[in-house]
């Protein structure tokens, strides 16, 4: 047993978990049950539902907010526990419409679960209802009051982890509970059901749409049929739905998700997808990853004369061109084509973050990188984000952002040329620094300033980062008591008497202090010093994120050897995003090449022979929801996913096969994966796929990471001429859209246009020409309300527009802008 | 003769004098006349003669007059479905929970349904394959509406299954609301059900 490790009895069964861990938590991570409707793990407690109650040491509890003491005995239930339960689930029954038979939570409902399971067969309690009407917080939100039993789960996970807080409690005009009550009622029940009465679920911004990001984590978490998707209400029962245990393919977060599949209609008995489901307790999805998922090549046939043809181009191709959203047998098969064939594969993105992790692992003597985000969100308490506009990138690691803030009390710094009121608005520790494009050397200088210690700095770079400190002085506003000595008349007699009265009186002093210029530089919140100070005071766990920014920088090399230095004078743990879902992967598999010309073949890109999943190609080939396969996420981890739906074309084993090059199944290859490179000789059956009770992730396995011997370097100083200034843009895809598939889905629906603040938008029309270098884009202007600043930005997740090759190296670019 | 008689008393034969068959033409034709006039005929054919002029004359007739007139059946006789109307708004009475499609052993119910403009769950579509069912009556049984029955249409012939099998061919006709017939077969509720219930409290 460690120090921070604790003993306690559940029901007589010794349990041993950390200080500090909630009773739920230890006696959910060791198979025992106590009931509990609102509380969701990874989140902090509602207390909404007090039906987790059980007595520690004889003392009455809830299990979901009382931490573990060590030799602490804890009783699930006792004959007053379960009476109170018993009260508070009639409590929840009370004018619950009797709708259960077209309910969309169909059966999968805790209201209905816990009714039954405690037996309530009669109603004791009775109260006026009043007027709830159903009602659509957004594009995809459906709200029904009637069915709600405010257990505010979809609150707290929209502010515990999501982050947008975009729904909070508000009044309801319930009838008043008879007073009487109060003595003979269970006294837990009595306090819930006062406040179930005053309350119900509206957007927190008090108008009533909610202005979100979309991502239905609300929907997920709702225990009973309240809170549906629009496109999902009324359109199946849960039990129809056949669930197959997948990866989302948006992002690198690479989430474990469900499709859930039933046939079309009574006349197309083809499956169709009806939503996407996953374990909230675990896992949380973002809006693509729960609402772009109707992304299927669903028109392919084997078409022979196209597959001859493939063949025939295969040969006489120079160059296959790719992106990263393909399975990693597939990259296998690449490469093997390029070993075999001679081919040069192409894909800029993946070639730009293999170059930049090869770096980093050179320079660190040690592969992929030491950051791991399931930790950092569990115990990290500062995090640091650079490189990336979190909001967009991937929404998972702006989940651990903002879940380091509300749940470890953390802070934050956020260096980015993009303003984000959202990334603000997560927390008051949040500073963000909305600092020049060009000027991420300074940041990363700023950092190994502010974090390393600076004896232990090599003496020139400690003499660099002192000459930027400035002895300045500044006037600071402080309190202090005086003594004020005042006149006072007493009115009965007349007489004038001193009185000495202490009074707080605020004075300017001057003081001297040390001015940092690098935060200057980088347009640092005033006072930043101060800030940082309040930042730091509580905060023993550094991690930091770094995104696509930085791997396609032009100073990228040099950001290498800065991250190195801060990994290696500081305690900060780095870990990197990649930039599309399975970029890690490719960029371990395959061997990648400069662009080069000739006769390319373009795998879901641009080329001269098109093999396309989208079904516009000249040869289809399968969507990631309808193959099998593995992905190398971002948390290091190769995870499976499984085929939802079926697909009657040819795949990339089929071609490697016609070459004589191929495996009997694509998932034959997955045993195939370079074991060098940290991947392991498993059967793609043998991957499992789920949690553990406690939340252990047990999906594929983790890659293997290995030590070698540092290679030697030198830090360049930052290049300030690189620096953008007047109209930059940005490549940045909007929320929810990531690629082109996201961009089928059907309720995903955020367009191609050029994305602006608000502010900015009202010095654009409608419509704006967009020159960058000498080729022009003609864009609708879309307002993002979340952005903040001049910067815009222009989305890339429609290969066809070829935006990526338009901001060659990096993702800022100067550009010019004029209305249409 | 005794060894005979002895014989028949333990068998108790009885030995008729039927006189010998007719040997002439002339014989022949005498006992067909015999037979043909003789007045025990109209005897065995009274019963037969009191339906006719029954039938005949005072319009009593025990025939049914298939297919213009059907036998009573019984309300547990599982035939083709029928899908009852709410009598009070003529409103179908299938919420489109699905269980009947979950129950059916026989897979042969497929249904639709979806969010209409009145915020209520329609039954975009329904439909049993009556080639796979087997008429087990589940389907009724399940049903908490009553709104699955099995009715009373047994002539199964057609010249096309799907004659039978969409939801408007089994939905009571609206203007025959009124001779709909509460369903009395299996999955009825029992006639002391009212019994059964505890009144919930209620606050109004």
């Amino acid at each position: 047993m460690n120090q921070n490790e604790v003993k306690i009895k559940i029901d007589g069964v010794e349990c041993i978990a950390k200080e500090g861990e909630y009773i739920l938590n230890i006696a959910r991570a060791n198979g025992i049950y106590i009931p509990a409707i609102c509380y969701i793990s990874r989140c902090s407690p509602t207390l909404a539902c007090r039906i987790c109650l059980v007595e520690a040491d004889g003392k009455r509890v809830y299990a979901c907010n009382a931490k573990a003491k060590d030799g602490m005995d804890v009783t699930t239930s006792s004959e007053e526990i379960l009476e109170e339960r018993k009260a508070i689930m009639n409590v929840y029954d009370i004018n619950h419409p009797l709708q259960c038979g077209v309910c969309d939570q169909s059966g999968e409902c805790e209201l209905q679960n816990y009714t039954l399971e405690l037996g309530i067969d009669s109603q004791n309690y009775a109260i006026l209802d009043c007027k709830r009407e159903s009602t659509n917080f957004s594009s995809v939100l459906h709200y029904d009051p009637g069915l709600c039993i405010v257990c505010e789960r979809c609150v707290t996970i929209c502010k515990d982890m999501v982050g947008d807080n975009a729904l909070s409690t508000g009044p309801r005009d319930g009838a008043e509970i008879d007073k009487e009550l109060k003595e003979s009622m269970p006294k837990d029940a009595y306090a819930m059901w006062n406040k179930l009465q005053k309350s119900l679920i509206v957007p927190s911004n008090g108008t009533d749409q909610t202005n979100c990001s979309d991502c239905g984590e609300c929907l997920s978490v709702c225990p009973v049929g309240a809170l549906v998707s629009r496109d999902f209400v009324y359109s199946s029962n849960a039990w129809e739905l056949k669930r197959i245990p997948a990866t989302c393919s948006h992002c690198s977060s690479g989430c474990q998700i469900f499709y859930e599949t039933k046939p079309t209609s009574i006349s197309d008995r083809s499956d169709k997808i009806y939503r996407v489901t996953n374990e909230w307790n675990y896992v949380s999805l973002c809006g693509a990853g729960r609402f772009g998922y109707d992304f299927e090549n669903s028109s392919a046939t084997k078409d022979e004369k196209q597959f001859a043809k493939a063949i025939i181009a295969l040969k006489e191709a120079k160059a296959i061109r790719f992106n990263s959203i393909i399975t990693n047998e597939e990259a296998a098969m690449l490469q093997t084509l390029k070993k075999e064939l001679g081919l040069k594969l192409i894909n800029p993105e993946a070639k730009a973050f293999q170059s930049f992790l090869r770096d980093f692992e050179s320079y660190r003597g040690e592969t992929l990188y030491r950051g791991n985000y399931k930790e950092m969100m569990s115990e990290s308490n500062f995090i640091i984000s650079v490189g990336s506009a979190l909001r967009h990138d991937n929404p998972n690691v702006r989940y651990v952002f903002n879940n380091i803030q509300k749940l470890n009390k953390g802070a934050g710094l956020y260096f980015h040329p993009v303003g984000d009121t959202l990334i603000e608005s997560l927390g008051k520790n949040v500073t963000p620094i909305y600092h020049n494009a060009g000027l991420e050397e300074y940041a990363l200088y700023l950092i190994l300033d502010l974090f390393a210690s600076k004896e232990e700095l090599p003496k020139e770079i400690r003499t660099y980062l002192e000459s930027f400190h400035k002895k300045s002085t500044k006037i600071v506003k402080e309190t202090i008591m005086e003594d004020i000595t005042e006149t006072v008349v007493d009115e009965e007699t007349g007489e004038s008497k001193e009185v000495t009265k202490k009074k707080p009186k605020i004075v300017e002093k001057e003081v001297e202090y040390i001015e940092n210029g690098l935060a200057t530089l980088l347009n640092a919140p005033e006072g930043f010093d101060d800030i940082f100070e309040k930042m730091t005071a509580k905060a023993d766990d550094f991690s930091m994120v770094v995104g696509e920014d930085f791997y396609v920088h032009p100073r990228a090399e040099n950001l290498v050897k800065l991250l190195a230095l801060i990994e290696k004078y500081t305690q900060i743990k780095i870990a990197l995003i990649p930039p599309k879902t399975n970029s890690l992967g490719v960029a371990l598999i395959c061997d990648l090449d400069e662009k080069t010309d000739g006769y390319t073949i373009g795998y879901n890109e641009n080329g001269d022979f098109r093999l396309s999943a989208l079904g516009d190609g000249d040869l289809d080939m399968p969507a990631l929801n309808q193959q099998e396969g593995t992905f190398t996420n971002m948390h290091k981890r190769v995870v499976p996913t499984n085929a939802a739906l079926s697909y009657e074309g040819y795949e990339l084993n089929d071609i490697m096969n016609a070459l004589g090059l191929g495996e009997r199944l694509s998932v034959d290859w997955t045993s195939k994966l370079p074991v060098r490179k940290g991947f392991e000789a498993l059967s793609f059956d043998a991957l499992p796929n789920g949690f553990t009770n406690a939340g252990e992730e047990l999906r594929g396995y983790m890659l293997k990471q290995k030590i070698s011997k540092p290679k030697d370097y030198e830090v360049e100083k930052p290049d300030e001429s690189i620096q953008l200034k007047g109209d930059v843009a940005y490549r940045c895809n909007p929320q929810r859209q990531f690629n082109d598939f996201t961009n089928k889905a059907h309720q995903i629906s955020e367009p191609f246009a050029l994305y602006v603040s608000e502010e900015k938008a009202q010095s654009l029309g409608t419509k704006v020409k967009v020159e960058i270098g000498n080729i022009s884009l003609e864009l609708p202007v879309a307002v993002d309300n979340k952005m903040s600043g001049d910067v815009v930005k222009i989305p890339d997740f429609l290969s066809s527009k070829d935006v990526y090759s338009l901001f060659d190296k990096g993702r800022f670019k100067q550009v010019k802008i004029s209305e249409v | 003769m005794n060894g005979d008689v002895e014989m028949n008393e333990k068998q108790r034969y009885i030995t008729l004098d039927l006189g010998g068959a007719p040997m002439t033409p002339w014989c022949r034709f005498k006992r067909v006349v015999k037979r043909t006039f003789r007045i025990e005929l109209f005897i065995g054919l009274w019963v037969t003669i009191r339906e006719m002029f029954k039938t005949l004359f005072m319009g009593k007739s025990h025939t049914t007059k298939y297919p213009f007139e059907k036998m009573p059946i019984s309300s547990r006789y599982r035939a083709i479905h029928d899908m009852l109307r709410l009598l009070e708004s003529g409103h179908y009475r299938c919420i489109g929970c699905g269980l009947c499609e979950k129950i059916c052993i026989s897979n042969c119910i497929a249904m639709e349904t979806r969010y209409d403009e009145n915020q209520r769950k329609e039954v975009s579509g329904y439909t049993i394959n009556f080639g796979r069912c087997i008429f087990c009556g589940y389907c009724a049984e399940v049903c908490p509406e009553l709104a699955i029955v099995h009715g009373a249409r047994y002539e199964t012939a057609s010249e096309q299954r799907a004659s039978f099998s969409l939801f408007e061919d089994m939905l009571t006709p609206i203007d025959k609301l009124k001779e709909q017939k509460e369903f009395e077969g299996y999955g009825a509720p029992s006639p002391w059900a009212d019994k059964n219930i505890k009144k919930t409290p209620l606050a109004y």
